[in-house]
């Protein structure tokens, strides 16, 4: 570092830490203000010694921890409640005590990255290693264990003279004068620095685009996820016409998918009858499976009075007359073949889920339309259980 | 050896000058490293080395490679990840709740316990992200406006985890370099090396030891100590909250968090104490880490040791007094069922051992306090596998029930997490001051001035 003929200012160098206090107290009663104290460790008892006002670190710290404690809670209660509401666990979308270790994490963290970068950088204006208190005997003596004063060149009060006369009535056992350091200018429209900048541009910005979008989407071992199988909708090469989805050979039935040789006609005669007997058993699955896939248009009850409220056509009620003059084969088959907007339910319910279903309308078509003579069979049975 | 307790003893031994203190700190950083470094470094080189190569096949083959299975989903990883956190508290302990309580011995083993800590993050940090199966997928972790538009669970407590470690590596790291950048100054200036001296400029930053610095250097210093107190007690209870949040019973229990704080500082003293015994022995550095540094530590390490035994105590108590039948059967179950022997592993090394630290003269001797120690290092880990594995290995359903047993791969990550620890430990005594040099003067005898104020 070449330094200039311009003095920065006079440093002494002192033994021991009373010396110091001593001289600190002096330096500040004389009326200087722009003096330092430099130690190799904090000395106590200097910040009243060099009349310094309290560290007013504090409020960055303050401001920073307070501010993320609110970002963090607004931040979760925007993203669980209002973006993206989903209930997890049973909680509600702003689960605050679910909120609290983030919160408390983000507070930590932003309080004490603000304290030191506000530390370093605001207060003491780091990194500066072009400071010209560097690389001098004097630096070299107070990092090791001496202690110095330093009483800068642009003090009001501050005259040569009368500086190293104070030094010596302290007794300082060395002297040293300290000049400025010779100023370099960087401009800011040279072209080394232009391409500089480019460069970090082009990096930040090409690192932040392969991490987001491409890094995050990389499988370096895939065979998990691709296989030798063909999925469905799939090519495959290995069939002359390319489909990798097969249609079935003629003439051949696949398991479990019996042909149902009436599909399409309006009225399949009365010929299919009903194998099944209306046992408890049997109501009771024709119940499960009429309140999974029937009860959504017809009602629980069948009364036409479907919970999609209008979003779909309602379905006309099964106690009509109509419906009860039905054959058990005619419900059957408009169960699996369908009939005006209804679809067909083949695929959703079993041969024997859909008769043990027209046996379970037969009892809601009775009870619905019961006559007195159900009642007192009802009463008649009553009694007989309460026996 | 007598010692009069009632007097203050005092901090540095053997009436040393600061620039003697600044000689014996340094020199490590002078010198060419020499056999024993190497040696020393090439056996952690090696384990780290081995959890190299386990880990490169982890991942090209996945954890299938591991013991982990069905009931006992979470296995060595996540058992090596609470141990190592665990082991970090000890350094902010140290460095932070100690400087609260102006503890001035703290000073002699702060910067080394902190440089623990941050190394043991590093090794725990490995263990979620590789747990995950397809580590290279852990950018979801951290809430980012993605494409998928989703956000992290925040109510998660694996998400309270990330944040929790990352915040705490990145304030213990900051915490650290704090602590450094007058060393730095001090090795800038005292270095003679042309390429040192640029490299401690830039880490120094311009630091030149003045007054009007110190000022807000020790008030931010407080402030951070201020905040890794309760960051410190934060982290290990959120880590226990993976497990007390669940409804596993032997996991959910309110006592987690205290006993997984009382615990993690337990472990992490006595593996500080264990690095400790040898680097003052090396370096030379016992009369800055003195024998009363290392007792003091002893008797930390037994109140700890006790509070964890009353956990376990309190555990099997309120199994009983809860009524709970699922609670009870785990409990009889780790003591007694198929992973009795690491119970009583746990037991003996974490509850009966420390107890000989009552006697003085087993606080102060080194050969006896080494062993306990590396006992305590070895029941803290087996708690940790205890608390993850007993509970899962029985589940409601005897069907389900089933034995874990870590496959070579589970053993050799875990020695390669070792590795990493013991490396980045033996490369820092021979990189950075072990000791804080700045600290270390600031205690010595005379190095305050004799009657504050100045002389009048």
């Amino acid at each position: 570092m070449k330094r200039t003929n311009k003095l920065f200012g006079v440093a002494a160098l002192f033994n021991s830490p009373n010396e110091i206090i001593h001289a600190a107290k002096v330096i500040a009663d004389n009326g200087y203000k722009n003096f330092d104290i430099n130690t190799p460790y904090p000395v106590h008892g200097m910040d009243k010694a060099m009349k310094l006002k309290p560290s007013k670190l504090g409020y960055i710290t303050l401001a920073f921890g307070l501010s993320g404690a609110v970002f963090a809670m607004l931040f979760m209660y925007w993203a669980m409640s209002i973006d993206y509401p989903q209930v997890i666990g049973g909680k509600p979308f702003f689960a605050f005590p679910a909120f609290v270790p983030v919160t408390f994490e983000v507070t930590v963290l932003l309080a004490t990255l603000s304290t030191v970068i506000g530390l370093l950088t605001f207060m003491f204006g780091f990194p500066h290693n072009k400071q010209p208190l560097l690389d001098t005997n004097y630096m070299k003596n107070v990092s090791a264990d001496k202690f110095g004063a330093v009483i800068y060149a642009d003090d009001p009060q501050f005259n040569e003279s009368k500086v190293k006369e104070l030094f010596t009535s302290l007794k300082s056992h060395s002297v040293e004068l300290v000049f400025e350091i010779e100023k370099e200018t960087y401009p800011i429209f040279q072209p080394k620095f232009l391409m500089l900048l480019l460069a970090v541009a082009v990096i930040t910005s090409g690192t932040t685009y392969f991490v987001l979008n491409k890094l995050l989407f990389m499988q370096p071992f895939n065979w998990m996820v691709y296989q030798d199988k063909i999925t469905a909708q799939e090519k495959s090469d290995f069939f002359s016409d390319q489909y990798g989805m097969r249609t079935k050979v003629e003439g051949t039935v696949a398991s479990g998918f019996i042909p149902y040789p009436y599909s399409g006609q309006t009225n399949p005669t009365e010929t299919l009858s009903n194998p099944l007997l209306p046992t408890k058993k049997v109501l009771m699955l024709g119940q499960k499976k009429f309140l999974t896939f029937c009860s959504p248009c017809h009602g629980n009850y069948a009364d036409g009075d479907s919970r999609l409220r209008g979003q779909f056509p309602n379905p006309p009620t099964l106690h009509s007359a109509r419906a009860r003059e039905f054959s058990d084969g005619m419900i059957y088959h408009i169960i699996t073949n369908g009939q005006n907007v209804m679809s067909s339910y083949a695929l959703q319910v079993t041969r024997e889920e859909r008769w043990a279903i027209v046996n379970y309308i037969r009892v809601l078509q009775r009870a619905k339309n019961a006559k007195d003579s159900d009642i007192e069979e009802i009463q008649k049975g009553l009694i007989n259980a309460s026996r | 050896m007598n010692i009069d307790y009632s007097q203050e003893i005092p901090v540095v031994e053997g009436g040393l000058k600061q620039a003697h203190i600044e000689e014996l700190i340094s020199k490590p950083l002078d010198t060419k490293p020499d056999k024993k470094f190497l040696i020393a470094i090439s056996i952690s080189g090696s384990l780290l080395l081995i959890g190299a190569i386990c880990l490169g096949l982890t991942f090209y083959y996945g954890i299938g490679l591991w013991g982990n299975n069905q009931p006992v989903g979470w296995g060595f990883d996540i058992v090596n990840f609470v141990f190592w956190v665990g082991i970090g508290h000890a350094g902010t302990l140290i460095s932070a709740i100690l400087f609260l309580l102006r503890q001035r011995w703290r000073t002699g083993i702060a910067r080394f316990a902190e440089a623990m800590t941050i190394f043991a993050v590093m090794c725990a940090g490995i263990f979620p992200a590789i747990h995950t199966g397809r580590p290279w997928l852990d950018g979801y972790l951290f809430p980012y406006p993605n494409q998928n538009q989703l956000w992290i669970n925040f109510s998660s407590p694996l998400i309270w985890d990330v944040f929790a470690v990352s915040t705490y590596f990145t304030v213990s790291f900051v915490f650290w370099f704090v602590g450094l950048i007058p060393d730095f100054a001090t090795l800038r200036d005292r270095t003679t090396s042309k390429i040192k001296k640029t490299i401690y400029s830039i880490f120094s930053l311009g630091w030149r030891h003045s007054h009007r610095n110190w000022q807000h250097y020790e008030k931010a210093y407080m402030l951070l100590a201020g905040f890794a107190t309760p960051l410190v007690l934060s982290v290990h209870t959120i880590v226990s909250f993976d497990f007390a949040v669940s409804i596993i019973p032997g996991w959910h229990t309110t006592i987690f968090p205290p006993y997984f704080v009382a615990g993690a500082i337990f472990s992490g003293f006595a593996m500080v104490v264990t690095v400790l015994i040898f680097v003052r022995k090396i370096f030379n550095l016992e009369h800055i880490i003195t024998l009363n540094h290392l007792e003091r530590m002893n008797k930390v390490i037994l109140a700890t040791g006790m509070m964890v035994g009353y956990a376990y105590a309190t555990e099997f108590f309120i199994a009983w007094y809860s009524g709970n039948q699922f609670e009870t059967f785990v409990f009889v179950n780790r003591a007694l069922g198929p992973y009795a022997w690491a119970y009583w592993i746990m037991v003996s090394c974490n509850v009966l051992f420390p107890q000989l630290f009552w006697i003085k003269k087993i606080r102060r001797s080194i050969p006896i306090m080494l062993v306990i120690v590396i006992f305590v290092n070895v029941g803290m880990w087996f708690e940790r596998f205890v608390i993850v594995v007993s509970s899962l290995h029985r589940d409601f359903l005897p069907s389900s029930w089933g034995y874990y047993t870590p496959t070579l791969y589970d053993i050799g990550i875990l020695l390669g997490s070792f590795g990493l620890f013991f490396t980045l430990v033996i490369l820092f005594t021979k990189t950075l001051p072990v000791v804080s040099i700045s600290e270390v003067k600031a205690v010595a005898d005379g190095a305050q001035p004799s009657h504050h104020g100045g002389n009048h």
